[in-house]
């Protein structure tokens, strides 16, 4: 079975797996002690800290290790609107944003807060513009993903930095930037970004671990309390062996990112091709989009036997985003793009991987075009 | 000749210092050489008053930001170097002009300065030489001799024209260790690494003396002390620090039931250790971080008492400073994030409910004198104090232990 499902999550390197177990067996002191195992633990997380900060072109006081990307959106948002109430409630997001963060905007909105949810255009961009019309004097944040994890759209966050910083400098903005870093470029400090979200599973790390940057002067209100680890931000005993192992695959991603790139978007095009020349297929994804998503819809056809046919022929595939793949409902993300019930219910996504062979995707190349033969008696009406 | 990229260093005071001039120039050109290394297709050309830099293909953005931080250097341009001859000269100010972000209204000015007498145009005719097709190529463009937008400098020399308009800040001061070598001391504090960066500026080469008094202070305190020094050695080049065991010194100030003498003896004690050390290595002064009624201890009468300890001159360089100034320089130079991390020191350490801001020369005096055996404590601490050589860009083993394998990362 060839794995094609790298958005959903990745298979650790080997150096990470023992990194994390070396450093797991040796290092179980708890960076909060004060005898050597403590001060050798804390030696660890500090180095780590740096590494992780160089990789990703911050301060090292600006890294808060997290539990992976879900706590470090949820955090940014809650933590944000918390801290900030005093000077306003609205905030505003996207339709298309990663569940983490769609949740966390519907769980304010609860609690009385005035969320705006931006639309997206066809192909699932953001405009800039809109992003500016949207924000009022009570506006406190901003959230707005880099890539998509269903389609892949790269959103303009530059631009829409650009726009909020000049609309008003105390807006915030946070960007969940998990499918993006290591996939195409990113420059947190030059794009105004004040918070931005990273896992580490979706780069080759290790799972349970993640990362948010805090912009220096950015108060956040703590989601978990306890005994003040993180600069007091985020409570609970460091887990050393996977932040060790994250900093090492987020290095490696940094590094690889533009070698990377360029293999992506030749296998891309290569898979883009035969989608094309399959008519039953409908491109989701565009080559505007970050390389290494590539997703259609199989109109008349749903998801899941698509994907099950394509395990017989030797790959594996998603369904929409992993986190929501397992309720029939259609992709919320694929509505908001205008699609119809009948595309929003058949969608079907290819991530690549950094060590996937023209010999991968010849293969799975051949598996669409046999899914789709056999399949092609039992469609249902469009 | 090719246009080539450069970068031009200017040189800054100590280019009028007659007789030391050369052993000023060679130091920064030693240290230019040294911060290069990673670069190694940069190359160094000497003029009187200034280097440039051929970047040959090496990034300037990068260069720029470590050689601003080479003491000696007032400031650096990006510089296009090319023929001194007329149409080249034009044909690059075109080119340079192009790279720039010209909108409609930008304002500018030609400044042309005939170096070379010889250049059949003088400077003025330069102006109109240069201006006209200019303006001409960039019909968005205005003429403002009082505050344009772009300043295009333009010198023409025997051997080159060079074709600028940025002028950068670099960090100035005299070159490293033109000016003698001083005595450190360190703690784990904001103010004396700023103390130590600003006496490097002005050409000190410094040595860091830091008290350690195990087991009232830990491992890591002394660890961020060393990382502070290293931040140090990045300025230097390299830097010696001196680890002192002052648990016994300390602690025998506890026991003459003058508490609120404590910090004031423990001051005295300190810099007669590290007069000992300067003697030793051969240091000239000590410098501290005293900040004029920050505490109790830097009160103008706590200088006094506190300062007669030793013989040398004590130099404190931010005395006249306001914290917040110092904390921007302590951003500045990368040490404000190591020095607030909270590991207690052997400053902060028995400090008594209220230390006096008045201390009485004579009844510090006679303490002392009381406290039988404290020059041989302090003759053994000097004795006992351990010694690491710190480089720019080498990581130092922490406590001598492989806890950071660095396959890990």
């Amino acid at each position: 079975m060839i794995y094609f499902d790298y958005a959903a999550t990745t298979p650790p390197y080997d150096d990470v797996i023992n990194t994390v177990a070396e450093v797991m067996k040796r290092h179980y002191g708890n960076p909060s002690s004060i005898h050597q195992l403590g001060e050798d633990a804390d030696k660890l997380l500090r180095r780590a800290r740096e590494v992780c900060a160089s990789a990703l072109q911050i301060k090292p006081s600006e890294v808060v290790f997290t539990s992976g990307a879900t706590e470090s959106n949820n955090f940014a948002i809650k933590g944000a609107a918390f801290q900030y109430r005093s000077r306003g409630n609205h905030i505003i997001t996207t339709e298309i944003e990663h569940a983490s963060v769609y949740e966390s905007f519907l769980q304010l909105k609860e609690l009385g807060y005035d969320v705006t949810f931006l639309p997206v255009d066809r192909d699932g961009n953001v405009s800039p513009a809109q992003v500016g019309a949207a924000i009022q004097d009570n506006t406190i944040l901003v959230s707005v993903m880099h890539v998509n994890n269903e389609v892949g759209t790269i959103q303009p966050i530059r631009e829409i930095g650009q726009i909020i910083k000049q609309k008003h400098p105390r807006v915030l903005f946070h960007v969940d930037g998990v499918q993006g870093f290591g996939k195409i470029p990113v420059r947190i400090k030059d794009w105004g970004i004040d918070l931005y979200s990273l896992s580490a599973h979706k780069i080759r790390g290790p799972k349970g671990v993640g990362i948010l940057y805090v912009h220096e002067g950015v108060k956040l209100f703590p989601l978990l309390s306890g005994g003040g680890q993180e600069r007091g931000l985020r409570s609970g005993t460091e887990n050393i062996a996977n932040i060790v192992g994250m900093s090492k695959a987020l290095r490696i991603a940094h590094e690889k990112q533009s070698e990377n790139y360029n293999k992506w978007t030749e296998f891309r095009d290569l898979i883009v091709d035969a989608i094309e020349k399959i008519p039953q297929l409908q491109l989701n994804s565009t080559k505007k989009g970050t390389p290494n998503i590539i997703h259609f819809s199989y109109p008349g056809m749903k998801s899941e036997v698509l994907l099950h046919t394509l395990e017989q022929e030797g790959v594996a595939v998603s369904t929409r985003s992993a986190c929501s793949s397992k309720h029939t409902e259609p992709s919320r993300v694929l509505l908001a793009m205008g699609r119809d019930l009948a595309a929003a219910s058949s969608g079907i996504r290819i991530s690549l991987g950094d060590d996937h062979t023209l010999q991968n995707v010849e293969v799975l190349i051949k598996a669409l075009n046999a899914a789709v033969e056999k399949l092609r008696p039992l469609e249902r009406g469009k | 000749m090719m246009k080539s990229q450069m970068l031009l260093l200017r040189f800054g005071e100590f280019t009028v210092k007659g007789k030391n001039r050369n052993r000023f120039d060679k130091t920064v050109i030693d240290h230019v050489k040294s911060l290069l290394k990673p670069y190694p297709r940069a190359k160094i050309l000497k003029e009187y008053g200034r280097l440039y830099i051929d970047l040959n293909g090496e990034p300037a953005d990068e260069l720029i930001a470590i050689l601003k931080n080479v003491f000696g250097i007032v400031s650096i341009s990006p510089v296009i170097q090319t023929a001194p001859e007329l149409q080249n000269i034009i044909d690059c100010a075109l080119e340079f002009m192009s790279e720039k972000n010209i909108k409609d209204g930008t304002t500018f000015k030609v400044n042309a300065r005939r170096v070379w007498k010889e250049f059949p145009h003088s400077s003025q005719e330069m102006n109109h030489l240069l201006g006209s097709p200019i303006l001409r190529n960039f019909p968005g463009l205005k003429v403002d001799v009082r505050k344009p937008d772009i300043e295009l400098r333009v010198e023409i020399r025997q051997h080159a024209a060079y074709i600028f308009c940025e002028v950068i800040q670099a960090v100035g001061g005299f070159p490293r260790g033109t000016n003698g070598k001083a005595m450190l001391l360190l703690s784990g504090g904001i103010d004396s690494p700023v103390a130590g960066w600003s006496s490097m500026r002005r050409g000190l080469e410094i040595e860091c003396v830091h008290f350690f008094s195990f087991p009232y202070t830990s491992q890591r305190a002394k660890d961020k002390v060393i990382d502070l020094a290293r931040v140090l050695a990045g300025y230097a080049g390299e830097i010696k620090i001196h680890l002192v065991p002052f648990t016994e010194v300390q602690t025998s100030f506890t026991q003459v039931g003058q508490d609120n003498l404590i910090i004031t003896l423990m001051r005295r004690a300190m810099l007669r250790i590290a007069t000992q050390l300067a003697e030793r290595e051969g240091a000239l002064a000590l410098v501290t971080g005293d900040s004029l009624g920050q505490v109790a201890s830097q009160t103008l009468p706590s200088m006094n008492v506190i300062g007669r300890a030793t013989d040398l001159p004590l130099l404190r360089p931010l005395v006249m400073m306001d914290k917040e100034e110092i904390i921007r320089l302590a951003q500045q130079i990368g040490t404000y994030e190591l020095s607030i991390l909270p590991y207690e020191d052997c400053c902060t350490l028995f400090v008594p409910k209220s230390p006096t801001t008045n201390p009485n020369l004579r009844i510090v005096e006679k303490v002392e004198a009381s406290i039988h055996e404290l020059n041989n404590m302090i003759a053994e601490a000097v004795a006992k104090t351990e010694t690491m050589v710190l480089r720019a860009g080498e990581a130092v083993s922490l406590s001598g232990d492989q806890v950071i394998n660095e396959e890990w990362f």
